[in-house]
């Protein structure tokens, strides 16, 4: 959930952006009346410390939870007009603002893919991404948490079903935007994708916000069933918003072969070492793969990077023109929910 | 975040021409229940027990639909044992809509003509989408192929 972080890095963000972009960022920054609360201008505050790393590799591992989205609050005061900001520095503090959302909302950035690009689309979708958010609390969670999910179904006897899971993968971007959460039941291993903006789905709860070592979890359908067994009624674990995000550091042991995919091909970290399983013809193709497409050259291969995400500057033009709404939208639903879990405390004689 | 297309090839190049060999055209399985696909039986007939635990599992040899793929509440004609028993689809491995279950395996309960189930409990839990499925099929005076739900012991 956002906290007050985010609200003060938005004030200090609106008076850098005074004095660096005056006409420009003003016509950016769109925001409804009700939200021009969260960018009042207060002398003295604290000053933009920048926590989160700027970069362009989505698939970093990055701790920054919702409640850092801005940055961490820097105690001394820093004084408005003393030192006059250069153009460079009010970019990258509007970046080190606004690239944290990437880890939270990553569904409101495009599909890198270019055939697939289309920028009417885009704004329209993410209108719709936003009215959804404001009727139904869609949680921050990340492949490796385990969540609950309520939809209305016709079929079910008291019209609502409930399943439990861990996200095993997040797929595609917009309204298209999906996970699938996996579980054991009666020892059937069971997967249900579910749309994040599909009307049906009445509410969507993280009971275990954590991170895997890995970006999609697909290997649990060739792993011990233990591994993706999660009881029905689990109790949501509260944590420390403002702490980062634990990353959960398993290896899996996989089943011994066969496997649904060839997954000593793929580069995942979260599972133990297959290398002793394969053959010598197999382990020789492994060396070379990992030679032509391992870590050494994902790292210098500039024109995959650039093909798999969005530029920085791009992110920053997305997130600013939202992140009011998306800030004031999260605070509203924290509220919500406060009122629906408060009890009113009954008289004892 | 990484978007999977499951219609085409994900390893990027083709490993074959490291080797030095021909190209070949590989695609993603479908994971669809066609003729000859072997299934699993997750009800407790005796039939489907004695198949399964011998590692012969059922085998569809005909799909009782105009597209010949059987998916969730499609009726099939399975051989087992060497006899020929229809079956209800009740669990696919191939990835569904949204709020569709997968399953990790292909499951399927034995029925008679009139859409009797052979076995007295379904093992493993079922669709909860089976309810509405298996209503439409069913033909007044006819096969009767809810009854199928009567014995199933969880939905999901």
């Amino acid at each position: 959930m956002i906290g007050r972080t985010m609200l003060a890095g938005y004030k200090t963000l609106v008076r850098l952006a005074l004095n660096a972009y005056p006409s420009c960022l003003q016509a950016q920054v769109r925001c409804s009346s009700s939200s021009n609360k969260l960018f009042q201008v207060q002398p003295g505050s604290p000053s933009l410390s920048t926590s989160a790393k700027v970069s362009l590799e989505p698939s970093e591992e990055v701790t920054t939870s919702n409640s850092q989205l801005e940055s961490s609050h820097n105690n001394s005061d820093v004084k408005e007009s003393s030192n006059p900001r250069t153009r460079q520095t009010a970019q990258r503090e509007l970046e080190d603002t606004f690239t944290p959302f990437r880890y939270v909302y990553p569904e409101f950035l495009p599909d890198p893919n270019l055939k697939f690009r289309n920028r009417i689309k885009e704004k329209l979708e993410r209108l719709d991404m936003l009215h959804r958010r404001s009727q139904v609390d869609i949680p921050e969670f990340y492949v490796g948490s385990i969540m609950s999910v309520t939809v209305s179904d016709v079929n079910a006897p008291g019209k609502t079903t409930t399943f439990v899971g861990i996200c095993m993968q997040r797929e595609f971007t917009g309204l298209k935007s999906n996970f699938t959460l996996r579980n054991v039941v009666d020892g059937m291993g069971i997967e249900i994708c579910y749309d994040l903006y599909n009307p049906t789905i009445q509410n969507i709860t993280c009971l275990r916000l954590e991170k895997r070592l890995d970006d999609n979890l697909r290997y649990l359908r060739d792993a011990p069933l233990e591994y993706s067994t999660f009881p029905f009624d689990m109790t949501p674990e509260v944590k420390n918003p403002d702490a980062p995000v634990p990353i959960n550091p398993l290896k899996i042991k996989l089943n011994p072969r066969p496997w649904t995919a060839k997954w000593h091909l793929w580069d995942l970290k979260g599972i133990e070492d297959v290398s002793h399983t394969l053959e010598d013809w197999q382990l020789r193709k492994l060396k070379t793969w990992k030679f032509l497409t391992g870590d050494e050259v994902k790292n210098v291969d500039l024109m995959k990077t650039y093909r798999s995400t969005i530029p920085v500057e791009e992110q920053v033009e997305i997130y600013s023109e939202f992140a009011p709404q998306l800030v004031s939208i999260s605070q509203s639903m924290k509220k919500q929910k406060r009122k629906r879990t408060f009890s009113k405390p009954t008289k004892s004689a | 975040m990484s978007t999977f297309l499951r219609l085409s090839l994900h390893i990027k190049f083709p490993l074959s021409s490291i080797a030095g060999s021909r190209q070949i055209h590989m695609t993603n399985s479908l994971l669809e229940l066609r003729k000859l696909a072997r299934v699993r039986c997750v009800d407790n007939s005796a039939i489907g027990k004695q198949a399964m635990a011998e590692g012969r599992p059922p085998k569809i040899i005909h799909v009782y639909n105009k597209k010949a793929i059987a998916t969730i509440g499609d009726k099939v004609l399975c051989t087992v044992k060497g006899e020929m028993k229809k079956a209800i689809v009740v669990g696919v491995k191939k990835h569904q809509r949204h709020g569709i279950p997968r399953s990790d395996t292909n499951n399927i309960v034995f029925i008679d003509d009139n859409g009797t189930p052979l076995g007295t409990r379904i093992l493993a839990p079922i669709p909860m989408l089976l309810r509405k499925v298996l209503k439409e099929k069913t033909i007044a005076k006819g096969a009767d192929y809810t009854k199928v739900l009567a014995i199933a012991s969880r939905f999901v």
